[in-house]
């Protein structure tokens, strides 16, 4: 758990990732820790994925946040230990989910799914477990693209890491 | 002296990244299927994410002006560490697919047994890469799969391909002065010692798919030590283009 106040809670909760503006970086779980030496905050953020193109444009808008309020922030990207999917918090489960995004599912249905040996993934749309999946990757890295047997409308899965 | 050899070694392991991921990247819109291609577009990425976290800790230790980008960007073709293997051009599907394949269960063992290296970077950064490959494995194996015991065609196509760049797979276990130095040092794996492993995994994936290794291969060997093909200078035109044409040029 995060040791922070909570003026400094509240500012990076107002930061996103750009490609899922719903998605606040608290609730994603890529903020690992924020120390406060000689005036200036200390963030270290962690990738969803290596290639993750977003996280610059965060690591940006976090200094931007803080600059805002007259504070000063240095970012730093630590790799160790490596993020995982159960990081994303209960509330950033919820937001992926009226967004249009199957939250991501234990490991084990996880693989049945993406196997597509058990029909387990929820259409976001109407809610029918009689889904497919189209591709393991989708629009993103960290997503699979499904679609929904029912009432056809296709969705993305946000992939389990673990 | 020990810090050169990092050096060299971060090399390695990040330019067969980079070189496959430019290979990849060259298929962003031209994939067979909408879905297809944005899956290779996205091991791209991940592989080009990869090869940023070994080239910081490269850049780290030449300090002075190096980064990641003069790294990546700014070396002679002799320079660059990557196997035959991964400059093989995208002939069709087919040679993506087997290429793929051959790379990714390699990539798979080489990153099951960094995580136990004595170096805590690469440990970080294997940690990291191996989720994301466990599913580069899943993907070019399925491929494989579907295509070897798919028509006839894909089937014969298949086959070419393996029989093609096959003679390519060995050179990955071929250690360098380098890479013998990260097995001694407990730095990397042996590769000698994955190389059964590689060749069972290869063999049962090829089987389920009905296809064959070839009978007789000649390996081929000298990539990794600068000794590249004709393939490797087009890749590096298109590849350096920008930074070769306008020195210094940031974005
Ligand atoms: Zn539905």
């Amino acid at each position: 758990m995060l040791e922070i106040s909570e003026e400094i809670e509240e500012l990076l909760r107002s930061v996103s990732d750009p490609e899922i503006p719903v998605l606040s970086i608290m609730d994603m779980g890529i903020v690992r820790k924020v120390d406060f030496v000689d005036g200036t905050y200390k963030v270290d953020i962690t990738p969803t994925y290596s290639g993750c193109p977003a996280m610059d444009t965060i690591g940006d808008d976090i200094v931007s946040a803080f600059n805002n309020n007259n504070l000063h922030a240095k970012i730093n990207l630590v790799l160790a230990p490596a993020w995982t999917t159960d990081w994303i918090t209960e509330r950033g489960r919820k937001a992926l989910e009226d967004y249009g995004i199957a939250a991501p599912r234990s490991a084990e249905v996880d693989k049945a799914a993406l196997l597509g040996e058990a029909n387990t993934i929820k259409c976001t749309n109407c809610g029918s477990v009689n889904t497919k999946m189209v591709s393991r990757f989708g629009s993103t890295a960290c997503k699979a693209l499904f679609q929904c047997n029912d009432c056809h409308e296709p969705f993305d899965y946000f992939k389990c890491l673990k | 002296m020990l810090q050169e050899k990092l050096y060299e070694y971060l090399l390695h392991l990040g330019d067969n990244s980079m070189i496959l991921g430019q290979r990849l990247g060259e298929l962003c819109g031209h994939g067979p299927e909408l879905e297809t291609d944005i899956a290779l577009t996205n091991i791209s990425l991940d592989l080009f994410g990869q090869v940023r976290n070994y080239f910081q800790a490269a850049a780290q230790i030449k300090g002075g002006d190096a980064t990641e980008d003069t790294i990546a960007m700014l070396r002679y073709e002799h320079e660059y560490k990557n196997v035959y293997l991964v400059e093989q051009p995208n002939d069709d599907f087919a040679h993506v697919i087997v290429r793929q394949f051959f790379f990714d269960v390699y990539h798979q063992l080489l990153l099951n047994e960094l995580i136990k290296s004595k170096n805590e970077t690469l440990v970080a950064i294997a940690k990291k890469s191996i989720k994301e490959v466990d599913y580069h494995v899943d993907f070019s194996s399925t491929w494989v799969k579907r295509l070897g015991d798919g028509t006839e065609v894909s089937h014969e196509k298949m086959q070419t391909a393996v029989n093609t760049l096959w003679r390519y797979s060995m050179e990955l276990f071929n250690a360098t002065e380098v890479e013998q130095w990260a097995a001694e040092s407990g730095v990397g794996p042996d590769l000698d010692a994955l190389k059964p492993f590689y060749i069972s995994r290869v063999e049962e994936v090829l089987h389920e798919a009905t296809l064959t290794l070839p009978e007789e291969t000649v390996f081929q060997y000298g990539a990794k030590t600068g000794r590249h093909s004709e393939n490797m200078g087009y890749i590096l035109v298109d590849f350096q283009y920008m930074q070769r044409a306008y020195p210094n040029m940031k974005w």
